[in-house]
């Protein structure tokens, strides 16, 4: 067992204004580990590795490299000093070849040898495993690749310190194996991998030890075949795990009784193959399948995200024609759309703003709703989701990743709607509140809400849904209800081996 | 509520703060260099009317046409992203047209002139829906969709008239591009005023606002909540539109006559100057009309100060690019971060020499 310490950050401390962001940190990472950072949202984990980055200074505590002492003024001087980091979106060109990709920033002069450059990063491509060529242009790559080639780039500069942020977050299954692949190669060769990331599962894949913040504060370092799952859940969430499994495990909720309230036959869009589709009164149900399986497009078809190109859509028993979002939202549908930063947040403006926005859009423009009125609904919602922010005032992109999910989920609920749709409701966002969500889903089930919900996590879906429809190569090839919905069974279903 | 206020304060000033420190600069320098700079005096024009008058009146006279147009080209701009540089030339055609009305009437009464400059308004929307329909429907940057009517707009305003540069003589004209007797304002300053007040309006009584920023800043999202942006960027270049034709007819009222050649001839860079000076980020998004508004006044003031410090007109570009460079770089994101660092530094250091000062007390 390499025992060596690569780094240490002792006693770190980062106050921001108002808030103690870091209170005393330690963290320790040893030669050739992948050690994971887990926290939820808030507990500090990009704080901390935002200091170790330089991105931020810290305001008190000591960092040393080797046992050396070491000040880090800014990003480009950590790199030099041996800490690289691959964030979770691609931060590299996707205009430019792999080779420019890995070199750019940092050739020698204005002449740039192509030949040599390619040759080495050939040499690096190969030396790691990773498929792909210099000379292919990066966006042709998929993210999985691009992923791998910031790492690549990343450790070429000589770094011992890799940090991965959230780097399987947009990344489906055989290439998060493929991700893992390399940073067990990285491991063997020495390098510490700081590896932050919501999923458990692939902590306990790919960890050997985990460290656990909360509110700013350090519980506990732990090896990680010796932390069992749920403890190291109830750790970050800092609550006993009764609550966890509270929430109403599985009812055998028939929804037969219930009118049917939308139905589509032969929908289609310029995105999705025709499917045909109903929800009833009160109905959550799930639509499953691995990435690119057509289940996001499906969603998109119903709102009328994407052009849709065919099909016949009743809602309540009435035909009705939904093309655009703006009909959807008029027929009583909402739509948290996947990507909460690209279609969901309007950054720059406030909570308020972006809560009453989707109201607003139906009231149209000339009805606006009143500053007052505003402030109000802004008010309430922020206290029924227990919504972190300084106010109701304060710029959305501000909040953290948790937060602005649970504005744009106000929005949608401001509308009242009788259907919702949330893809991927609970992507990157801590334990805490995906739970707040989940407990949210059923609550408005009860009160007669339908909702589909969409998550690449099985097991939140098998928790929220009562029927589950299964989507491969872009179309349904199953639904499970009843019995049937367990672990095996989706996975038998989504991988085509019928049982 | 107090907190509140200050907050809010605190936000709105931070998008003002450029501007306002330029105003106020430029008035302590004038101060400076001459005390009676910013007398306002009391005469006789020519007309018998009693009006005011003096540098200060002349500045905020003078930069009526673009601060109008500065309001509209901040709807352009944050809506789109992008700017309108056909408005002086299209300013050129509403005027045209509103002269090419007035000739065309046997005499020169109220109704004429609301009637040219409804017409005017008419042609000066349609150009905007023009240009609308480039940029919001085939997706073409606007500076390059505008360069169009940039290029051919006063050769349009040349056939308007025929190729003349008629004048019109009628106390209404008059009136409009300077005073209406007994009022002592200068009437363009009072048309910027409603102009101001319409928008205003328009912001309380629509969710425009709300609508024209979430399309600035994020336009995927902003569709997938029902909004309709290509209606709303068309509707801004509709607006800039309205904004065209009141400066347009502004210019040829003072004058009494239009020559398409110089009628508000350069006008489209200072107006974008003015919407970037008054803080509002060119790539779209949030926006604040009055920031456009004080900025248009920053230029004119630095305009009229060059002139009264007797520099020639040659020279005056050259003197207000140098002015410009400062206030460009200053308000820069990158001077603004540099700022905020420091005033935080010098914060904890007064708050650490205080709670020093008190320990050893």
């Amino acid at each position: 067992m390499q025992e060596e310490v690569l780094l240490q950050m002792r006693h770190i401390e980062k106050r921001f204004p108002g808030v103690l962001a870091l209170n005393g940190v330690d963290f320790t990472l040893r030669k050739g580990e992948i050690h994971a950072l887990m926290g939820e949202n808030g507990a500090g984990k990009s704080t901390l590795i935002k200091v170790l980055t330089g991105v931020y200074q810290m305001d008190g505590g000591e960092i040393s490299v080797e046992g050396t002492n070491i000040s880090i003024r800014s990003p480009q001087d950590a790199q030099n000093k041996g800490i690289s980091t691959v964030y979770q979106e691609i931060t590299l060109c996707p205009n430019l070849t792999v080779a420019e990709n890995m070199f750019i920033g940092r050739e020698g002069g204005a002449w740039v040898k192509h030949k040599d450059y390619e040759k080495r990063a050939d040499e690096i491509l190969t030396h790691l495993g990773i498929p792909a060529r210099s000379t292919q242009q990066l966006g042709n790559c998929s993210l999985a690749v691009q992923q791998m080639v910031a790492i690549a780039r990343a450790v070429d500069m000589n770094c011992k310190v890799l940090i991965l942020d959230e780097p399987t977050s947009s990344l489906d299954d055989k290439e998060v194996n493929m991700l893992f692949d390399l940073m067990r190669d990285l491991k063997a060769k020495g390098v510490g991998i700081i590896f932050v990331t919501h999923f458990l599962e692939q902590v306990y894949e790919v960890s050997d030890r985990i460290t656990v913040l909360r509110n700013g504060e350090l519980v506990g370092e732990y090896l990680t075949e010796e932390l069992p799952q749920v403890e190291l859940v109830a750790k970050m969430i800092g609550k006993e795990l009764d609550e966890l499994s509270n929430l109403g495990d599985t009812e055998e909720k028939e929804h037969k009784d219930s009118e049917v309230l939308y139905e589509a036959s032969n929908l289609s869009s310029t995105d999705a193959m025709p499917f045909d589709f109903s929800i009833r009164k009160g109905e959550v149900n799930g639509f499953t399948g691995l990435l690119g399986s057509g289940r996001s497009e499906s969603v998109r078809a119903i709102f009328g995200a994407d052009k849709v190109t065919g099909g016949s859509v009743k809602i309540k028993g009435k035909p009705v024609k939904i093309t655009k979002p703006i009909d959807a939202m008029k027929n009583g549908i909402g739509y948290l759309a996947e990507d909460r930063k690209r279609d969901g947040i309007i950054a720059e403006l406030s909570v308020r703003e972006n809560i009453i926005l989707a109201l607003q859009v139906m009231n149209g423009l000339f009805k606006p709703i009143s500053r007052s009125e505003a402030e109000a609904f802004a008010d309430e919602y922020i206290k029924v989701l227990n919504i972190k922010t300084a106010s109701r005032e304060t710029p959305v992109g501000s909040l953290s990743g948790g937060n602005q999910q649970k504005v744009i989920l106000a929005r949608w609920l401001l509308t009242h709607p009788d259907y919702l749709i949330l893809d991927e409701p609970t992507r990157g966002i801590d334990v805490g509140t995906k739970l707040e969500i989940q407990k949210l889903v059923l609550k408005l089930a009860e009160e007669g809400v339908s909702v589909t919900f969409i998550s690449s996590e099985v097991e939140e879906m098998l928790r929220t849904c009562s029927r589950l429809i299964v989507m491969r190569d872009r179309h349904i090839v199953g639904e499970l209800k009843g019995a049937d919905l367990n672990q095996t069974q989706v996975m038998k279903t989504i991988a085509g081996g019928e049982a | 509520m107090k907190k509140n206020n200050t907050k809010f304060l605190a936000g709105g000033l931070g998008q003002l703060t450029i501007p306002l420190v330029a105003i106020a600069l430029l008035v302590i320098f004038n101060l400076i260099r001459d005390p009676g700079f910013f007398s306002i005096g009391i005469m006789h024009n020519n007309a018998g009317n009693i009006v005011l008058a003096g540098n200060l009146i002349s500045i905020i006279n003078g930069a009526s046409e673009l601060a109008i147009l500065a309001m509209g080209m901040t709807m352009v701009t944050a809506a789109c992203g992008g700017q309108d540089i056909s408005v002086g030339a299209a300013a050129a055609i509403a005027g045209s047209v509103f002269v090419k009305v007035l000739k065309s009437a046997d005499s020169i009464g109220g109704g004429t002139v609301i009637g040219a400059f409804l017409l005017a308004c008419i042609v000066a929307m349609l150009f905007g829906t023009f240009n609308g329909i480039l940029v919001a429907v085939f997706k073409i940057q606007p500076m390059i969709a505008t360069l169009i009517l940039y290029t051919c707009g006063r050769s349009i305003a040349y056939w308007i008239n025929g190729g003349a540069t008629p004048t019109v003589e009628s106390p209404i004209i008059n009136a409009i591009g300077s005073f209406i007797p007994g009022i002592p304002i200068p009437t363009p300053v009072l048309i910027v005023v409603v102009m101001g007040i319409l928008f205003k309006l328009l912001f309380h009584f629509t969710s425009l606002e709300l609508f024209t920023q979430s399309v600035g800043i994020n336009g995927s999202a902003a569709r997938l909540n029902g909004i309709n942006s290509t209606f709303i960027k068309l509707l801004s270049f509709i607006i800039l539109g309205v904004c065209v034709a009141v400066s347009g007819s502004i210019g040829v009222s003072r004058l009494g006559l239009i020559n398409h050649e110089t009628l508000l001839l350069d006008i489209e860079m200072d107006t974008i100057l003015a919407v970037a000076i008054g803080g509002n980020n060119l790539g779209g998004g949030k926006f604040k009309i009055g920031g456009s508004i004080i900025g248009a006044y920053v230029i004119q003031m630095l305009t009229i100060t060059l002139y009264a410090m007797k520099v020639s007109s040659t020279d005056v570009k050259a003197y207000k690019a140098i002015v410009i460079i400062l206030l460009v770089v200053i308000g820069s994101p990158v001077v603004k971060e540099k700022f905020g660092k420091f005033m935080s530094k010098m914060l904890e250091n007064r708050k650490k020499v205080s709670v020093k000062g008190a320990e050893e007390s």
